[in-house]
């Protein structure tokens, strides 16, 4: 059934959801109910995004295009392929199921907490949809605002200072993104994300461009060593901004290198590989020993983002290397399609991890590992998805957490042995610091008076947990359709990899 | 040798005709009884309802222009755009002064009279053709401004900035003043167009000193109305000193003028030595972004960190000057009436807290301002956001045309400068929405509105033009970018 402006519409509906839920929403009840009827009809027009895309078809689809600044040939234009489906239906259901979620634990200015989210949501969709670079700068920045709103707002004890880093901290990285965007546009005369990609570039030109693409979105994804926002953001955020955080925000950054860096800087992208490459794996290392020592739960899933996110970068970068130096689209095609499906398994993983330490931070007001202790006794329901969840975020096979990593490791393995055998420590990593932390939390006795009050999921959390579930086992079981879906552009992006510019 | 031509009346009708009104309302004014003082007000705003009328209906096609008074006053796209938002801004400062001048018993005739005069001194300025009507209408301007900063004669602070801005002001007309003479005495003409055709800028040229020495003393004067650093002193003191309301004016409209003067000087009569005033202007642009940024962070006062966050932008300004070319002026006429507008609200939502007796100037009294009334918090961090470049909204895109501007004339090192400085910028601003948002308020009680239903409308609608210029600003660009079309040059 084909809706027309149906990008628009999915960028759109959110936010004027929020206009609404602040116009109607002084009564909690209201708020919620319509935040959430207005997150779920997103969500349910995102699937024809999904049942409408044609594979066969190259290029992008669903083309919106009206001129919004002739003078400076900026288009309001959208556009999506495989990849930009997949986040954009992993958006909208993450969404959702923040709002309902955030139902129960958001008890001060409902209403603006709701309107917040939506009008996030609404802002992520547009991310992933432009095919404008302004209209992607305007969108990529616009979430610092409701992000900043809510980490202040309904955050921890330091949120102030989290939130405050957080949003200079990205700023500075996107500012000089702007500054490439402007010099590209001065090259070619428009701003239209195709125009720049056939933009003829020098090679020095295009190092200044990749290193002012890499600052903007190795802050975003982060990487290491520009990760530092992410723990505090993460510890100081309320469960609902961190799940956005963890499984949304932070794919727009991977998002941006696949869109900006790889087709419009390729030689350069291509020379500075190494560098994005050996970061990688110092995170996927490095911040994974990081992970093992932390105390607070939060700030070990953070942690364990960033050397996931890792996962994803080395993904991106060693199909580069495939293609261009060995000359192996067929491994360069490994390696994107791992990162991909990576990304949207780290999207639902890190998200129910979150939505987990929520709904135990609701019960006893406290992120500390020390203070919990044999909640599979009080808590069994709760205890099976955690452990489900925990499974996948160690990359157990069978769960979409494995699919990822072993695509990955398998490219990264045809460029050079070593960085595969580097990458693969995080298996050993991943499960130590991951396990150790369900061993100390869900196992054992009972840990303290509270826990042993500790009341099991209701009717709420058990839907929100059970369709991070699902998500998490069918890709890990059946990823095929995941795959399908963003093979065409995987394949196209492995076909412009290999076109050299300079 | 000057002929009087009756038609040339016409040409400047919209500064004549404000000129009788305001002398009507001085008659009027004296003969009601102070309760009935409303009816000033309204006829203030008529007035310039009408002048903006008359402007907007002649407005001139793109490109052309007419000259009046044997050139002294000029009818072009670049005044039209100034004079409409001169009349808007001071509408504006007129719609939101009201109850917080009644409150504060300064609800008087003098403030309309001197603002109204002010306004045709802009009016003036951004028409001038010649260095004798650049000087009357910098005059008129500035003299009003002097006497409205001082209008509340029992505050020793208003006192206080007065004077600083009436010494430090008379010495930058002097400098003005000495270096027309100096452009006078190299060409022996006063008429700018004339200056531009007869100087001789060449390096050879016997003339090239004097002319460069009566440039330094244009850019300081310029710089000192506009507030650029290192001639920013005056500003701070007087933003804070005098009463919101005059702030809100020398915020926005004046600037304005400013921007015009600049303009007019440097551009239509000195456009021979643009390679040597650009580079003063960058000196100027970078100095000005680094001590308005790094000095506002330490403000606790409201209305001095905005004195400060307005040196910044006036860096950012002229920035767009750097360029040199019409997209450049363009680029910086749009940025300045983003600024005015973003200014306009910043400054109103100072006065709507405002109450008899108490002044919302401390950064600390709009603490937990959205659990008292959500609706104006909004605006107002939609003011600080916009003023921080944050998109979607209008203040972002401003910067952008700006940064444009800039990277098209080669400067990028400039370019990396500003954005280096608007990152540090966003740290203030970021703290007033922090202040607004994340901290509690000092009182819980809702907050008490005027009763001005006509001052909250406007304001609202200010501050939601930031949101919607945000994303509807290619009009408005086009109206910057067909001002400075010239002639030829409309076929582009």
């Amino acid at each position: 059934m084909p809706v027309s402006h149906l990008l628009s519409l999915l960028i759109w509906l959110p936010i004027l959801g929020a206009a609404a839920v602040l116009a109607f929403g002084r009564n909690p009840t209201i708020a919620r109910w319509l935040s959430l009827a207005v997150a779920l009809a997103t969500f349910v027009l995102s699937i024809p995004l999904w049942t409408g895309y044609q594979p066969a078809v190259p290029g992008m689809q669903f083309l919106e295009n009206i001129a919004w600044i002739p003078s400076l040939k900026a288009n309001y234009a959208l556009g999506v392929d495989g990849i930009s489906i997949a986040l954009i239906v992993l958006t909208a259901f993450t969404s959702t199921l923040v709002l309902l979620g955030s139902w129960g634990p958001i008890k001060n200015r409902v209403a603006q907490y709701m309107a917040a989210m939506l009008v996030l949501e609404g802002f992520l969709i547009g991310v992933f949809a432009a095919t404008d670079a302004l209209l992607f700068y305007v969108f990529f920045e616009a979430m610092l605002i409701p992000m900043f709103i809510i980490i202040g707002v309904w955050g921890g004890p330091r949120r102030v200072y989290a939130t405050l880093k957080f949003f200079i901290y990205t700023f500075v990285g996107s500012i000089f993104m702007l500054i490439a965007l402007i010099y590209l546009h001065m090259k070619t005369g428009e701003f239209s994300l195709a125009a720049f990609a056939q933009a003829s570039l020098s090679a020095r030109e295009q190092a200044w461009l990749f290193f002012a693409f890499l600052m903007g979105f190795a802050i975003k994804v982060p990487m290491w060593p520009v990760h530092t926002w992410l723990p505090d953001a993460h510890v100081e955020a309320p469960t609902g901004g961190s799940v956005i955080l963890a499984a949304i925000m932070l794919k727009v950054g991977v998002y941006g290198f696949i869109r900006f860096s790889l087709p419009i800087t390729p030689d350069a992208s291509q020379e500075y590989a190494w560098l994005v490459i050996a970061v990688s794996l110092i995170a996927i290392i490095y911040i994974g020993y990081v992970a093992l020592v932390q105390e607070d739960m939060k700030k070990l899933i953070a942690y364990s983002s960033v050397a996931h996110m890792g996962f994803v970068t080395l993904g991106i970068f060693i199909a580069l290397a495939l293609v261009r130096v060995h000359g192996n689209p067929l491994g360069a095609r490994l390696g994107l399609q791992g990162a991909m499906v990576q990304m949207i398994s780290h999207g639902f993983v890190s998200a129910a991890m979150f939505t987990c330490i929520g709904v135990m931070y609701d019960r006893l007001h406290t992120r500390l590992i020390k203070d919990y202790g044999g909640l599979v006794n009080v808590m069994p329901w709760f205890a099976t998805f955690m452990v489900l969840f925990a499974m996948a975020n160690c990359g157990l096979p069978g769960t979409s957490g494995f699919v990822g990593e072993f695509m990955v490791i398998l490219a990264a393995f045809q460029d050079n042995p070593l960085i595969a055998l580097a990458a693969a420590f995080t298996l050993i990593i991943g499960a130590a610091y991951t396990l150790w932390l369900i061993k100390r939390v869900i196992f054992g006795d009972v840990g303290n008076d509270k826990v042993a009050k500790m009341q099991d999921l209701d009717v709420r959390e058990w839907i929100v947990l059970g369709a991070f579930a699902i998500a998490v086992l069918a890709i890990g079981i059946y990823p095929k359709p995941l795959t399908d879906l963003m093979e065409p552009a995987v394949l196209h992006l492995v076909q412009q990899l290999g076109l050299a510019k300079a | 040798m000057i002929e009087f031509n009756p038609n040339d009346l016409l040409v400047m009708l919209p500064e004549l005709f404000l000129l009788g009104a305001t002398c009507v309302i001085l008659l009027i004014d004296l003969f009601i009884k102070p309760s009935q003082r409303d009816v000033t007000h309204w006829l203030a705003l008529l007035a310039l309802v009408i002048a903006g009328a008359l402007v907007w209906r002649d407005a001139p096609g793109v490109g052309e222009g007419v000259s009046a008074f044997n050139g002294m006053f000029l009818r072009d796209g670049v005044a039209t755009v100034l004079k409409l938002f001169v009349l808007l801004t001071t509408g504006l400062v007129f719609v939101y002064s009201r109850d917080y001048l009644r409150d504060r018993k300064l609800f008087i005739g003098e403030f309309y009279l001197l603002l109204l005069f002010a306004t045709i001194g802009m009016m003036l300025l951004v028409s001038a053709g010649n260095l004798v009507t650049v000087y009357l209408g910098f005059e008129l301007l500035t003299l009003s401004s002097y006497a409205l900063v001082a209008l509340n004669r029992d505050s020793a602070l208003s006192s206080e900035a007065a004077i600083k801005y009436f010494v430090l002001g008379a010495l930058a007309s002097g400098l003005l003043l000495y270096g027309m003479s100096m452009i006078y005495g190299a060409t022996g003409t006063l008429d700018l167009a004339n200056i531009h055709a007869i100087a001789d800028f060449s390096v050879g040229s016997p003339h090239r000193t004097l002319l460069a020495f009566g440039l330094v003393f244009l850019v300081v004067g310029a710089a000192f109305k506009l507030g650029a650093a290192p001639f920013h002193m005056w500003l701070p003191d007087v933003y804070q000193g005098a009463p919101t309301a005059i702030t809100l004016f020398i915020g926005s409209a004046s600037k304005l003028a400013a921007f015009g003067m600049t303009y007019r000087l440097l551009e239509g009569a000195l456009g021979g030595m643009r390679a040597d005033w650009t580079l003063m202007l960058s000196v100027l642009a970078v100095l000005s972004l680094a001590v308005g940024n790094v000095f506002a962070i330490a403000q606790s006062n409201l209305k001095r960190m905005l004195a400060y966050s307005t040196i910044s932008h006036i860096g950012f300004l002229l920035l767009g000057f750097v360029n040199g070319t019409p997209a450049g002026f363009a680029a910086a006429m749009f940025y300045m009436i983003c600024y005015a507008l973003m200014a306009t609200v910043a400054f109103g939502m100072i006065m709507l807290l405002a109450r008899a007796g108490f002044e919302a100037e401390e950064i600390d009294d709009f603490k937990g301002l959205n659990q008292r009334n959500p609706w104006y918090a909004g605006i107002m961090a939609i003011t600080m956001f916009s003023l921080a470049g944050v998109p979607p909204l209008f203040g972002f895109f401003a910067k952008l045309m700006v940064l444009k501007a800039v990277i098209d004339a080669g400067q990028l090192w400039l370019a990396i400068v500003a954005i280096v400085f608007a990152i540090i910028g966003l740290y203030y601003y970021l703290r007033v929405v922090k202040v607004m948002y994340f901290d509690a308020p000092l009182d819980d009680k809702p907050l008490l509105l005027p009763a001005d239903h006509a001052f909250r409308w406007t304001l609202s609608l200010n501050g939601l033009a930031l949101l919607a210029l945000g994303v509807a600003w290619s009009p408005l660009l086009e109206l910057c970018n067909r001002a400075f079309a010239v002639a030829t040059d409309i076929a582009r």
